[in-house]
Protein backbone atom coordinates (compact mmCIF):
# COMPACT_ATOMS: atom_id res chain seq x y z
CA UNK A 1 0.00 0.00 0.00
CA UNK A 2 1.28 3.81 -0.64
CA UNK A 3 2.45 4.98 2.62
CA UNK A 4 -0.41 7.33 4.46
CA UNK A 5 0.26 10.56 3.22
CA UNK A 6 -1.23 13.70 5.98
CA UNK A 7 -4.80 13.83 5.78
CA UNK A 8 -6.11 16.96 4.81
CA UNK A 9 -7.75 18.29 1.54
CA UNK A 10 -6.12 20.49 -0.83
CA UNK A 11 -7.34 24.37 -0.93
CA UNK A 12 -9.62 23.84 -4.30
CA UNK A 13 -11.34 20.52 -2.16
CA UNK A 14 -11.78 22.38 0.54
CA UNK A 15 -13.77 25.30 -1.71
CA UNK A 16 -15.86 22.26 -3.06
CA UNK A 17 -16.54 21.07 0.44
CA UNK A 18 -17.73 24.75 1.15
CA UNK A 19 -19.74 24.93 -1.76
CA UNK A 20 -21.51 21.42 -1.39
CA UNK A 21 -22.24 22.02 2.35
CA UNK A 22 -23.79 25.74 0.96
CA UNK A 23 -26.25 23.60 -1.49
CA UNK A 24 -28.44 21.81 1.53
CA UNK A 25 -29.99 23.41 4.05
CA UNK A 26 -28.13 22.47 6.51
CA UNK A 27 -24.63 21.85 6.30
CA UNK A 28 -24.07 17.84 7.68
CA UNK A 29 -26.34 17.09 4.16
CA UNK A 30 -23.16 17.46 2.16
CA UNK A 31 -21.50 14.33 4.49
CA UNK A 32 -22.01 11.73 2.06
CA UNK A 33 -20.45 13.29 -1.14
CA UNK A 34 -17.82 14.98 1.00
CA UNK A 35 -16.83 11.18 2.43
CA UNK A 36 -17.33 10.09 -1.27
CA UNK A 37 -14.61 13.06 -1.87
CA UNK A 38 -12.44 11.81 1.06
CA UNK A 39 -12.57 8.07 -0.01
CA UNK A 40 -11.51 9.43 -3.58
CA UNK A 41 -8.42 11.35 -2.05
CA UNK A 42 -7.26 9.34 0.74
CA UNK A 43 -8.12 6.07 -0.87
CA UNK A 44 -10.49 4.73 1.90
CA UNK A 45 -12.21 5.77 4.59
CA UNK A 46 -9.72 5.89 7.85
CA UNK A 47 -10.18 6.90 11.57
CA UNK A 48 -8.31 9.53 10.80
CA UNK A 49 -10.26 10.62 7.78
CA UNK A 50 -13.58 10.43 9.28
CA UNK A 51 -12.01 12.54 12.45
CA UNK A 52 -10.89 15.06 10.01
CA UNK A 53 -14.58 15.06 8.26
CA UNK A 54 -16.00 15.83 11.08
CA UNK A 55 -14.03 18.71 12.14
CA UNK A 56 -15.22 20.04 8.70
CA UNK A 57 -18.64 19.44 9.63
CA UNK A 58 -18.55 20.43 13.21
CA UNK A 59 -19.54 16.86 14.11
CA UNK A 60 -18.33 14.46 16.80
CA UNK A 61 -16.13 11.70 14.71
CA UNK A 62 -18.61 9.22 15.99
CA UNK A 63 -21.61 10.63 14.06
CA UNK A 64 -19.36 10.56 11.26
CA UNK A 65 -18.32 6.74 12.03
CA UNK A 66 -21.74 5.77 12.28
CA UNK A 67 -22.05 7.38 8.84
CA UNK A 68 -19.31 5.54 6.90
CA UNK A 69 -20.08 2.05 8.90
CA UNK A 70 -23.87 2.11 7.56
CA UNK A 71 -23.11 2.30 3.47
CA UNK A 72 -21.22 -0.37 1.29
CA UNK A 73 -19.69 2.29 -1.06
CA UNK A 74 -17.27 3.43 1.81
CA UNK A 75 -14.05 1.62 2.54
CA UNK A 76 -12.72 1.13 6.01
CA UNK A 77 -9.92 -0.68 4.91
CA UNK A 78 -7.12 -0.18 2.25
CA UNK A 79 -8.80 -1.39 -1.20
CA UNK A 80 -6.91 -2.39 -4.42
CA UNK A 81 -6.96 -0.14 -7.41
CA UNK A 82 -9.93 -1.84 -8.77
CA UNK A 83 -13.07 -3.20 -7.32
CA UNK A 84 -14.68 -6.51 -9.24
CA UNK A 85 -18.43 -6.53 -7.55
CA UNK A 86 -20.57 -9.14 -8.74
CA UNK A 87 -24.01 -9.23 -8.33
CA UNK A 88 -25.40 -12.17 -5.89
CA UNK A 89 -29.24 -11.92 -6.30
CA UNK A 90 -32.26 -13.43 -7.69
CA UNK A 91 -31.75 -12.73 -11.52
CA UNK A 92 -28.36 -12.85 -11.77
CA UNK A 93 -28.13 -16.29 -9.43
CA UNK A 94 -30.98 -17.65 -12.39
CA UNK A 95 -28.55 -16.85 -14.95
CA UNK A 96 -25.75 -18.26 -13.50
CA UNK A 97 -24.01 -15.73 -11.00
CA UNK A 98 -23.06 -18.01 -8.41
CA UNK A 99 -20.90 -20.20 -11.06
CA UNK A 100 -19.50 -16.53 -12.17
CA UNK A 101 -18.47 -15.66 -8.71
CA UNK A 102 -16.80 -19.15 -8.61
CA UNK A 103 -14.82 -18.79 -11.57
CA UNK A 104 -13.60 -15.02 -10.52
CA UNK A 105 -12.44 -16.56 -6.84
CA UNK A 106 -10.33 -18.83 -8.55
CA UNK A 107 -8.54 -16.72 -10.80
CA UNK A 108 -8.00 -14.06 -8.57
CA UNK A 109 -7.22 -16.43 -5.65
CA UNK A 110 -9.33 -14.63 -3.15
CA UNK A 111 -12.67 -14.70 -1.37
CA UNK A 112 -15.55 -12.08 -1.66
CA UNK A 113 -14.22 -9.12 0.67
CA UNK A 114 -10.58 -9.94 0.12
CA UNK A 115 -7.74 -7.99 -2.12
CA UNK A 116 -5.48 -9.84 -4.31
CA UNK A 117 -1.51 -9.61 -2.76
CA UNK A 118 -0.60 -7.29 -5.20
CA UNK A 119 -3.36 -5.23 -4.38
CA UNK A 120 -4.88 -5.08 -7.64
CA UNK A 121 -8.21 -6.39 -7.08
CA UNK A 122 -10.46 -6.43 -4.67
CA UNK A 123 -13.33 -8.74 -4.93
CA UNK A 124 -16.89 -8.28 -3.57
CA UNK A 125 -19.99 -10.15 -4.05
CA UNK A 126 -23.15 -7.63 -3.49
CA UNK A 127 -26.65 -7.25 -3.98
CA UNK A 128 -29.13 -6.35 -6.27
CA UNK A 129 -27.47 -3.50 -8.60
CA UNK A 130 -30.36 -3.19 -10.95
CA UNK A 131 -29.18 -4.48 -14.42
CA UNK A 132 -31.58 -7.78 -14.59
CA UNK A 133 -31.69 -7.31 -17.92
CA UNK A 134 -28.37 -8.34 -18.70
CA UNK A 135 -27.53 -10.70 -15.68
CA UNK A 136 -25.22 -12.31 -14.47
CA UNK A 137 -23.40 -8.92 -13.97
CA UNK A 138 -20.67 -6.91 -12.04
CA UNK A 139 -20.09 -3.43 -10.77
CA UNK A 140 -16.29 -3.32 -12.21
CA UNK A 141 -15.29 0.22 -11.07
CA UNK A 142 -17.50 2.87 -12.20
CA UNK A 143 -18.91 0.91 -14.77
CA UNK A 144 -21.45 -2.07 -15.08
CA UNK A 145 -20.51 -4.76 -17.27
CA UNK A 146 -23.15 -6.57 -18.42
CA UNK A 147 -23.92 -10.25 -20.02
CA UNK A 148 -20.81 -12.07 -18.38
CA UNK A 149 -19.69 -15.08 -19.14
CA UNK A 150 -15.97 -16.95 -17.50
CA UNK A 151 -14.33 -15.64 -20.77
CA UNK A 152 -16.13 -12.02 -20.86
CA UNK A 153 -14.80 -11.60 -17.08
CA UNK A 154 -11.61 -13.21 -18.09
CA UNK A 155 -11.06 -10.51 -20.72
CA UNK A 156 -11.89 -7.53 -18.30
CA UNK A 157 -9.61 -8.67 -15.55
CA UNK A 158 -7.00 -8.81 -17.61
CA UNK A 159 -7.49 -5.20 -18.64
CA UNK A 160 -7.34 -4.27 -14.87
CA UNK A 161 -3.59 -3.25 -13.99
CA UNK B 1 -49.41 -2.14 -29.87
CA UNK B 2 -49.69 0.76 -27.23
CA UNK B 3 -49.14 3.70 -27.37
CA UNK B 4 -45.67 3.98 -25.90
CA UNK B 5 -45.10 7.30 -23.15
CA UNK B 6 -42.49 7.12 -21.21
CA UNK B 7 -40.27 5.28 -23.63
CA UNK B 8 -41.05 7.59 -25.81
CA UNK B 9 -37.46 9.31 -26.37
CA UNK B 10 -35.62 5.73 -25.43
CA UNK B 11 -35.01 5.14 -29.13
CA UNK B 12 -34.14 8.74 -30.60
CA UNK B 13 -30.03 9.65 -30.89
CA UNK B 14 -28.71 11.51 -28.06
CA UNK B 15 -32.61 10.87 -26.71
CA UNK B 16 -30.49 12.49 -23.26
CA UNK B 17 -29.45 15.75 -24.29
CA UNK B 18 -31.67 19.11 -24.31
CA UNK B 19 -31.71 19.40 -28.07
CA UNK B 20 -32.77 16.13 -29.09
CA UNK B 21 -35.58 16.73 -26.06
CA UNK B 22 -36.52 19.56 -27.38
CA UNK B 23 -36.78 18.63 -30.58
CA UNK B 24 -39.32 16.08 -29.45
CA UNK B 25 -41.35 18.64 -27.88
CA UNK B 26 -39.75 18.22 -24.49
CA UNK B 27 -40.95 21.39 -21.86
CA UNK B 28 -44.10 22.07 -23.97
CA UNK B 29 -45.88 21.01 -21.28
CA UNK B 30 -43.39 22.80 -18.33
CA UNK B 31 -44.47 26.08 -20.85
CA UNK B 32 -48.04 25.21 -20.49
CA UNK B 33 -47.78 24.20 -16.79
CA UNK B 34 -46.27 27.84 -16.13
CA UNK B 35 -49.74 29.51 -17.44
CA UNK B 36 -51.71 27.02 -14.90
CA UNK B 37 -52.42 27.36 -11.02
CA UNK B 38 -50.71 25.27 -8.87
CA UNK B 39 -53.46 23.98 -7.39
CA UNK B 40 -55.05 23.16 -10.97
CA UNK B 41 -51.67 21.14 -12.11
CA UNK B 42 -52.39 18.58 -8.70
CA UNK B 43 -56.08 18.60 -9.61
CA UNK B 44 -55.02 17.66 -13.16
CA UNK B 45 -52.32 14.64 -11.42
CA UNK B 46 -55.56 14.02 -9.30
CA UNK B 47 -57.62 13.59 -12.07
CA UNK B 48 -55.41 11.32 -13.95
CA UNK B 49 -55.09 8.79 -11.43
CA UNK B 50 -51.57 8.54 -11.52
CA UNK B 51 -49.97 6.20 -8.69
CA UNK B 52 -47.05 6.10 -7.17
CA UNK B 53 -44.34 3.87 -9.73
CA UNK B 54 -41.81 3.42 -7.06
CA UNK B 55 -43.31 0.88 -4.57
CA UNK B 56 -46.22 2.03 -2.61
CA UNK B 57 -48.20 3.19 -5.33
CA UNK B 58 -49.99 5.58 -3.21
CA UNK B 59 -52.12 8.52 -5.48
CA UNK B 60 -49.66 11.44 -6.51
CA UNK B 61 -51.86 13.94 -7.06
CA UNK B 62 -53.53 13.36 -3.27
CA UNK B 63 -49.35 12.83 -1.58
CA UNK B 64 -48.77 16.29 -3.14
CA UNK B 65 -51.88 17.82 -1.58
CA UNK B 66 -51.03 16.79 1.74
CA UNK B 67 -48.37 20.21 1.92
CA UNK B 68 -49.75 22.10 4.26
CA UNK B 69 -51.53 25.26 2.70
CA UNK B 70 -50.84 27.80 5.62
CA UNK B 71 -47.44 26.63 5.25
CA UNK B 72 -44.95 29.72 4.97
CA UNK B 73 -41.56 27.99 5.30
CA UNK B 74 -40.18 26.00 2.73
CA UNK B 75 -40.63 23.06 1.26
CA UNK B 76 -38.74 20.81 -0.80
CA UNK B 77 -39.33 17.87 -4.10
CA UNK B 78 -36.87 14.94 -3.26
CA UNK B 79 -36.85 12.48 -6.31
CA UNK B 80 -36.40 8.69 -5.40
CA UNK B 81 -33.41 7.41 -7.80
CA UNK B 82 -32.42 5.18 -5.40
CA UNK B 83 -33.28 2.08 -7.14
CA UNK B 84 -32.65 -1.34 -5.38
CA UNK B 85 -35.24 -3.65 -5.24
CA UNK B 86 -34.36 -7.17 -6.65
CA UNK B 87 -35.43 -7.01 -10.50
CA UNK B 88 -36.07 -4.02 -11.00
CA UNK B 89 -34.11 -1.25 -13.67
CA UNK B 90 -36.59 0.95 -15.19
CA UNK B 91 -35.39 3.98 -13.29
CA UNK B 92 -31.92 3.67 -14.52
CA UNK B 93 -33.26 3.54 -18.23
CA UNK B 94 -35.16 7.13 -17.86
CA UNK B 95 -32.38 8.35 -16.20
CA UNK B 96 -29.87 7.44 -18.91
CA UNK B 97 -31.86 8.02 -21.25
CA UNK B 98 -34.25 10.60 -20.76
CA UNK B 99 -32.80 12.94 -17.78
CA UNK B 100 -34.66 15.85 -19.49
CA UNK B 101 -38.10 14.19 -18.80
CA UNK B 102 -37.78 13.85 -14.86
CA UNK B 103 -36.21 18.03 -15.08
CA UNK B 104 -39.43 18.75 -16.49
CA UNK B 105 -41.54 16.96 -14.07
CA UNK B 106 -39.67 18.26 -11.21
CA UNK B 107 -40.74 21.61 -12.64
CA UNK B 108 -44.31 20.95 -12.77
CA UNK B 109 -44.25 19.02 -9.79
CA UNK B 110 -42.45 22.08 -8.02
CA UNK B 111 -44.91 24.57 -9.36
CA UNK B 112 -47.50 22.50 -7.90
CA UNK B 113 -46.20 22.16 -4.85
CA UNK B 114 -44.77 25.86 -4.59
CA UNK B 115 -41.06 24.61 -3.83
CA UNK B 116 -38.28 26.18 -4.89
CA UNK B 117 -35.56 23.35 -4.14
CA UNK B 118 -35.35 19.53 -5.27
CA UNK B 119 -32.83 16.98 -4.42
CA UNK B 120 -32.27 14.20 -6.61
CA UNK B 121 -31.29 10.90 -4.45
CA UNK B 122 -29.39 8.02 -6.79
CA UNK B 123 -28.13 5.47 -5.39
CA UNK B 124 -24.07 5.26 -5.32
CA UNK B 125 -24.20 2.49 -7.89
CA UNK B 126 -25.08 4.36 -10.52
CA UNK B 127 -22.15 6.32 -11.54
CA UNK B 128 -23.11 6.35 -15.15
CA UNK B 129 -26.97 7.34 -14.77
CA UNK B 130 -25.45 10.05 -12.21
CA UNK B 131 -22.83 11.55 -14.65
CA UNK B 132 -25.53 11.54 -17.40
CA UNK B 133 -28.36 13.15 -14.93
CA UNK B 134 -25.45 15.73 -13.80
CA UNK B 135 -25.14 16.53 -17.19
CA UNK B 136 -28.70 17.05 -18.05
CA UNK B 137 -29.41 19.56 -15.02
CA UNK B 138 -26.41 21.75 -16.03
CA UNK B 139 -27.67 21.77 -19.78
CA UNK B 140 -30.89 22.90 -18.24
CA UNK B 141 -29.55 25.45 -16.17
CA UNK B 142 -27.53 26.65 -19.03
CA UNK B 143 -30.85 27.00 -21.26
CA UNK B 144 -32.50 28.91 -18.14
CA UNK B 145 -34.56 26.17 -17.23
CA UNK B 146 -33.43 25.97 -13.67
CA UNK B 147 -32.29 28.55 -11.47
CA UNK B 148 -35.24 30.73 -12.47
CA UNK B 149 -37.22 29.63 -9.08
CA UNK B 150 -36.42 26.49 -8.59
CA UNK B 151 -33.32 24.62 -8.07
CA UNK B 152 -32.08 20.81 -8.18
CA UNK B 153 -29.21 19.22 -6.53
CA UNK B 154 -28.18 16.08 -7.39
CA UNK B 155 -26.88 13.78 -4.38
CA UNK B 156 -25.68 10.36 -4.80
CA UNK B 157 -26.02 7.58 -2.09
CA UNK B 158 -23.45 5.08 -0.81
CA UNK B 159 -25.09 1.94 -0.69
CA UNK B 160 -27.91 1.03 1.24
CA UNK B 161 -31.49 -0.42 -0.13
CA UNK B 162 -33.20 1.01 3.28
CA UNK B 163 -32.31 4.43 1.78
CA UNK B 164 -34.94 3.62 -0.93
CA UNK B 165 -37.32 3.94 1.51
CA UNK B 166 -38.68 7.24 1.84
CA UNK B 167 -37.72 8.55 5.11
CA UNK B 168 -34.52 6.29 5.05
CA UNK B 169 -34.03 8.64 1.97
CA UNK B 170 -34.57 11.63 3.97
CA UNK B 171 -32.41 10.44 6.76
CA UNK B 172 -29.49 9.72 4.25
CA UNK B 173 -29.63 13.03 2.43
CA UNK B 174 -29.73 15.05 5.59
CA UNK B 175 -26.21 13.16 6.23
CA UNK B 176 -27.31 10.20 8.31
CA UNK B 177 -27.09 6.57 8.45
CA UNK B 178 -30.28 6.00 6.41
CA UNK B 179 -32.65 4.78 9.25
CA UNK B 180 -36.21 5.15 8.67
CA UNK B 181 -38.17 7.53 10.67
CA UNK B 182 -41.84 7.34 12.70
CA UNK B 183 -44.42 8.41 10.95
CA UNK B 184 -46.95 9.70 11.24
CA UNK B 185 -45.53 12.88 10.76
CA UNK B 186 -45.14 11.86 7.19
CA UNK B 187 -42.96 13.38 4.88
CA UNK B 188 -45.86 16.25 3.32
CA UNK B 189 -45.82 17.37 6.65
CA UNK B 190 -42.24 17.16 8.38
CA UNK B 191 -39.61 15.74 6.09
CA UNK B 192 -36.24 16.09 5.08
CA UNK B 193 -34.73 19.16 7.24
CA UNK B 194 -38.13 19.49 9.03
CA UNK B 195 -39.85 20.71 6.26
CA UNK B 196 -42.95 19.53 4.19
CA UNK B 197 -41.18 17.74 1.98
CA UNK B 198 -42.99 15.61 -1.07
CA UNK B 199 -41.18 12.25 -2.38
CA UNK B 200 -41.34 10.95 -5.55
CA UNK B 201 -40.20 8.15 -7.84
CA UNK B 202 -38.20 9.21 -11.07
CA UNK B 203 -40.81 6.93 -13.09
CA UNK B 204 -43.75 8.81 -11.16
CA UNK B 205 -42.47 12.28 -12.19
CA UNK B 206 -42.05 11.51 -15.86
CA UNK B 207 -45.05 10.71 -15.81
CA UNK B 208 -46.18 14.20 -15.10
CA UNK B 209 -45.75 16.18 -18.50
CA UNK B 210 -47.35 14.12 -20.79
CA UNK B 211 -50.23 14.32 -18.20
CA UNK B 212 -50.14 18.58 -18.43
CA UNK B 213 -49.35 17.94 -22.23
CA UNK B 214 -51.79 15.76 -23.33
CA UNK B 215 -54.72 16.09 -20.74
CA UNK B 216 -55.44 13.49 -17.39
CA UNK B 217 -58.31 11.81 -19.56
CA UNK B 218 -56.17 10.44 -21.79
CA UNK B 219 -53.73 9.52 -19.55
CA UNK B 220 -56.50 8.25 -17.12
CA UNK B 221 -57.92 6.54 -19.88
CA UNK B 222 -54.44 4.36 -20.86
CA UNK B 223 -55.30 2.44 -17.68
CA UNK B 224 -58.13 1.06 -15.36
CA UNK B 225 -60.58 2.56 -13.15
CA UNK B 226 -58.83 3.41 -10.25
CA UNK B 227 -55.25 3.80 -12.29
CA UNK B 228 -54.20 5.76 -14.83
CA UNK B 229 -51.54 5.38 -17.67
CA UNK B 230 -48.90 3.23 -18.52
CA UNK B 231 -45.53 1.78 -16.72
CA UNK B 232 -42.54 0.45 -17.27
CA UNK B 233 -42.12 -3.43 -16.47
CA UNK B 234 -38.80 -4.90 -15.95
CA UNK B 235 -38.39 -8.64 -16.65
CA UNK B 236 -35.61 -10.30 -15.99
CA UNK B 237 -34.91 -14.28 -14.97
CA UNK B 238 -35.90 -16.89 -16.98
CA UNK B 239 -37.14 -15.85 -19.95
CA UNK B 240 -35.90 -15.17 -23.42
CA UNK B 241 -36.01 -11.22 -24.21
CA UNK B 242 -35.38 -9.89 -20.60
CA UNK B 243 -35.42 -6.25 -20.80
CA UNK B 244 -37.74 -2.97 -19.61
CA UNK B 245 -41.18 -3.12 -21.50
CA UNK B 246 -43.61 -0.42 -21.25
CA UNK B 247 -47.97 -1.29 -21.40
CA UNK B 248 -50.72 0.01 -19.91
CA UNK B 249 -51.39 -1.24 -16.33
CA UNK B 250 -53.94 -3.62 -17.59
CA UNK B 251 -51.91 -5.83 -19.20
CA UNK B 252 -51.98 -9.27 -17.79
CA UNK B 253 -48.77 -11.03 -16.15
CA UNK B 254 -49.48 -13.84 -19.07
CA UNK B 255 -49.30 -11.07 -21.79
CA UNK B 256 -45.98 -9.70 -20.54
CA UNK B 257 -44.54 -12.85 -20.15
CA UNK B 258 -45.57 -12.97 -23.86
CA UNK B 259 -44.18 -10.36 -24.75
CA UNK B 260 -40.91 -11.12 -23.29
CA UNK B 261 -40.85 -13.95 -25.56
CA UNK B 262 -41.98 -16.85 -23.08
CA UNK B 263 -40.15 -19.04 -20.93
CA UNK B 264 -36.67 -20.42 -20.97
CA UNK B 265 -34.78 -23.13 -19.55
CA UNK B 266 -37.11 -26.18 -19.68
CA UNK B 267 -39.54 -23.85 -21.41
CA UNK B 268 -42.75 -24.35 -18.82
CA UNK B 269 -43.01 -21.78 -15.96
CA UNK B 270 -43.25 -22.42 -12.03
CA UNK B 271 -43.25 -19.33 -10.49
CA UNK B 272 -43.30 -15.42 -11.37
CA UNK B 273 -42.30 -12.63 -8.75
CA UNK B 274 -44.56 -9.88 -10.16
CA UNK B 275 -43.06 -6.47 -8.31
CA UNK B 276 -39.82 -7.03 -7.09
CA UNK B 277 -37.66 -9.09 -4.82
CA UNK B 278 -40.39 -8.06 -1.74
CA UNK B 279 -43.51 -9.19 -3.53
CA UNK B 280 -45.48 -12.31 -3.00
CA UNK B 281 -44.74 -15.16 -5.31
CA UNK B 282 -47.12 -15.94 -8.09
CA UNK B 283 -47.50 -19.84 -9.55
CA UNK B 284 -47.51 -20.80 -12.82
CA UNK B 285 -51.51 -21.20 -12.67
CA UNK B 286 -51.87 -17.42 -11.00
CA UNK B 287 -50.68 -15.13 -13.99
CA UNK B 288 -53.87 -14.30 -15.05
CA UNK B 289 -54.03 -11.39 -13.09
CA UNK B 290 -53.80 -7.49 -14.03
CA UNK B 291 -50.74 -6.13 -13.65
CA UNK B 292 -51.90 -2.54 -11.71
CA UNK B 293 -51.85 -1.77 -8.34
CA UNK B 294 -55.41 -2.85 -7.57
CA UNK B 295 -55.07 -6.41 -9.44
CA UNK B 296 -51.86 -7.78 -7.66
CA UNK B 297 -53.49 -6.54 -4.47
CA UNK B 298 -56.55 -8.74 -4.92
CA UNK B 299 -54.30 -11.60 -5.72
CA UNK B 300 -52.62 -11.49 -2.69
CA UNK B 301 -48.86 -9.93 -3.66
CA UNK B 302 -47.83 -6.82 -4.73
CA UNK B 303 -46.92 -4.43 -8.00
CA UNK B 304 -44.78 -2.95 -5.83
CA UNK B 305 -41.61 -1.42 -8.26
CA UNK B 306 -42.94 -3.71 -12.02
CA UNK B 307 -40.01 -5.87 -11.16
CA UNK B 308 -40.64 -8.86 -12.82
CA UNK B 309 -38.49 -12.47 -12.10
CA UNK B 310 -39.46 -15.30 -13.99
CA UNK B 311 -38.78 -19.13 -12.96
CA UNK B 312 -38.38 -21.98 -15.10
CA UNK B 313 -39.60 -25.55 -13.87
CA UNK B 314 -35.62 -26.09 -13.16
CA UNK B 315 -35.42 -23.59 -10.46
CA UNK B 316 -35.19 -24.21 -7.22
CA UNK B 317 -37.97 -22.26 -4.76
CA UNK B 318 -35.34 -22.88 -1.50
CA UNK B 319 -32.61 -21.53 -3.00
CA UNK B 320 -34.43 -18.79 -4.74
CA UNK B 321 -35.98 -17.75 -1.54
CA UNK B 322 -32.33 -18.37 -0.22
CA UNK B 323 -30.89 -15.68 -1.90
CA UNK B 324 -34.04 -13.13 -0.66
CA UNK B 325 -33.13 -13.97 2.88
CA UNK B 326 -29.68 -13.28 2.37
CA UNK B 327 -30.54 -9.86 0.88
CA UNK B 328 -32.54 -9.10 3.48
CA UNK B 329 -30.74 -10.32 6.87
CA UNK B 330 -27.58 -8.16 4.67
CA UNK B 331 -30.34 -5.04 3.70
CA UNK B 332 -32.08 -4.67 7.36
CA UNK B 333 -30.97 -1.37 8.81
CA UNK B 334 -30.76 -2.61 12.41
CA UNK B 335 -33.21 0.16 13.78
CA UNK B 336 -36.33 -2.14 14.74
CA UNK B 337 -35.67 -5.51 16.66
CA UNK B 338 -38.19 -7.65 15.05
CA UNK B 339 -36.82 -6.99 11.79
CA UNK B 340 -33.23 -6.76 12.53
CA UNK B 341 -33.41 -10.45 14.17
CA UNK B 342 -35.73 -12.01 12.02
CA UNK B 343 -34.57 -11.96 9.22
CA UNK B 344 -30.93 -13.05 10.44
CA UNK B 345 -32.20 -16.36 11.76
CA UNK B 346 -34.47 -16.81 8.86
CA UNK B 347 -31.81 -16.86 6.42
CA UNK B 348 -29.80 -18.86 8.60
CA UNK B 349 -32.76 -21.44 9.04
CA UNK B 350 -33.02 -21.56 5.01
CA UNK B 351 -29.83 -21.64 4.81
CA UNK B 352 -29.50 -24.52 6.84
CA UNK B 353 -32.66 -26.11 5.05
CA UNK B 354 -30.67 -26.04 2.13
CA UNK B 355 -28.04 -27.53 2.74
CA UNK B 356 -29.28 -30.49 4.01
CA UNK B 357 -29.73 -29.98 7.33
CA UNK B 358 -32.80 -28.59 7.94
CA UNK B 359 -35.03 -29.69 11.45
CA UNK B 360 -38.72 -30.98 10.69
CA UNK B 361 -40.48 -27.92 12.47
CA UNK B 362 -38.15 -25.19 10.83
CA UNK B 363 -40.75 -24.47 8.57
CA UNK B 364 -43.28 -24.04 10.89
CA UNK B 365 -40.96 -21.95 12.80
CA UNK B 366 -39.88 -19.85 10.27
CA UNK B 367 -43.45 -18.97 9.22
CA UNK B 368 -44.08 -18.40 12.74
CA UNK B 369 -41.74 -15.66 13.06
CA UNK B 370 -42.30 -14.53 9.62
CA UNK B 371 -45.56 -13.56 10.60
CA UNK B 372 -45.01 -12.51 14.36
CA UNK B 373 -43.20 -9.67 13.02
CA UNK B 374 -44.96 -8.60 10.10
CA UNK B 375 -46.68 -4.71 10.84
CA UNK B 376 -44.74 -4.13 14.00
CA UNK B 377 -41.67 -2.14 12.44
CA UNK B 378 -41.26 1.42 11.82
CA UNK B 379 -40.81 1.35 7.95
CA UNK B 380 -42.14 -1.43 5.22
CA UNK B 381 -39.04 -3.30 4.68
CA UNK B 382 -39.80 -6.18 6.93
CA UNK B 383 -43.39 -6.57 5.68
CA UNK B 384 -41.57 -6.75 2.45
CA UNK B 385 -39.08 -9.52 3.39
CA UNK B 386 -42.51 -11.43 4.76
CA UNK B 387 -44.24 -11.30 1.58
CA UNK B 388 -41.10 -13.93 0.32
CA UNK B 389 -40.80 -15.85 3.39
CA UNK B 390 -44.41 -16.80 3.68
CA UNK B 391 -45.57 -17.37 -0.18
CA UNK B 392 -42.55 -18.92 -0.70
CA UNK B 393 -42.99 -21.69 1.67
CA UNK B 394 -46.31 -22.01 1.31
CA UNK B 395 -46.86 -22.54 -2.24
CA UNK B 396 -43.56 -24.43 -2.08
CA UNK B 397 -43.66 -26.32 0.67
CA UNK B 398 -43.25 -30.25 -0.74
CA UNK B 399 -39.74 -28.43 -2.60
CA UNK B 400 -38.80 -27.65 1.21
CA UNK B 401 -40.32 -30.74 2.93
CA UNK B 402 -38.01 -32.52 0.45
CA UNK B 403 -34.99 -31.12 1.75
CA UNK B 404 -35.26 -32.48 5.22
CA UNK B 405 -34.19 -35.93 6.04
CA UNK B 406 -37.01 -37.64 7.54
Amino acid sequence: MTPQTAIAFSPEQLAEVRRLQGLYPDKRGALLPVLHMAQDTFGYVSLEAEEYVAGLFDLSPAHVHEVVTFYTLYFQQPKGRHIVAICHNLSCTLAGAKDLLAHVKRRLGVEPGETTADGRVTLQSVECLCACEAAPMAQVDDRYELNLTPDKIDRILEGLR
Amino acid sequence: MAETVLMRNFERANSHTLAVYRGAGGYGAWEKAKAMEPAAITEAVKQSNLRGLGGAGFPTGMKWSFIPKNHTGPVYLVVNADEGEPGTFKDRYLLERDPHSLIEGMLIAARAIRCALGFVYIRGEYVQPWRRFSAAVKEAYDAGLLGQGFDVVVHRGAGAYICGEETGLLSSLEGKKGWPKIKPPFPAIKGAFGQPTIVNNVETLCCVPPIVDRGAAWFAGLGTKTQGGTRMYSVSGRVKRPAVYEAPVSITLRQLLERAGGVTGTGRLKAVVPGGGSAAILTADEIDVTMDVDGLRNAGTMIGSAGVMVMDESVSIPEALLVLARFYAHESCGQCTPCRESTGWIYKMVHRLVEGHGHKDDLDTILDVAKRGAGTTICAFYDGAVGPYVSYIEKFRGEFEALIRK
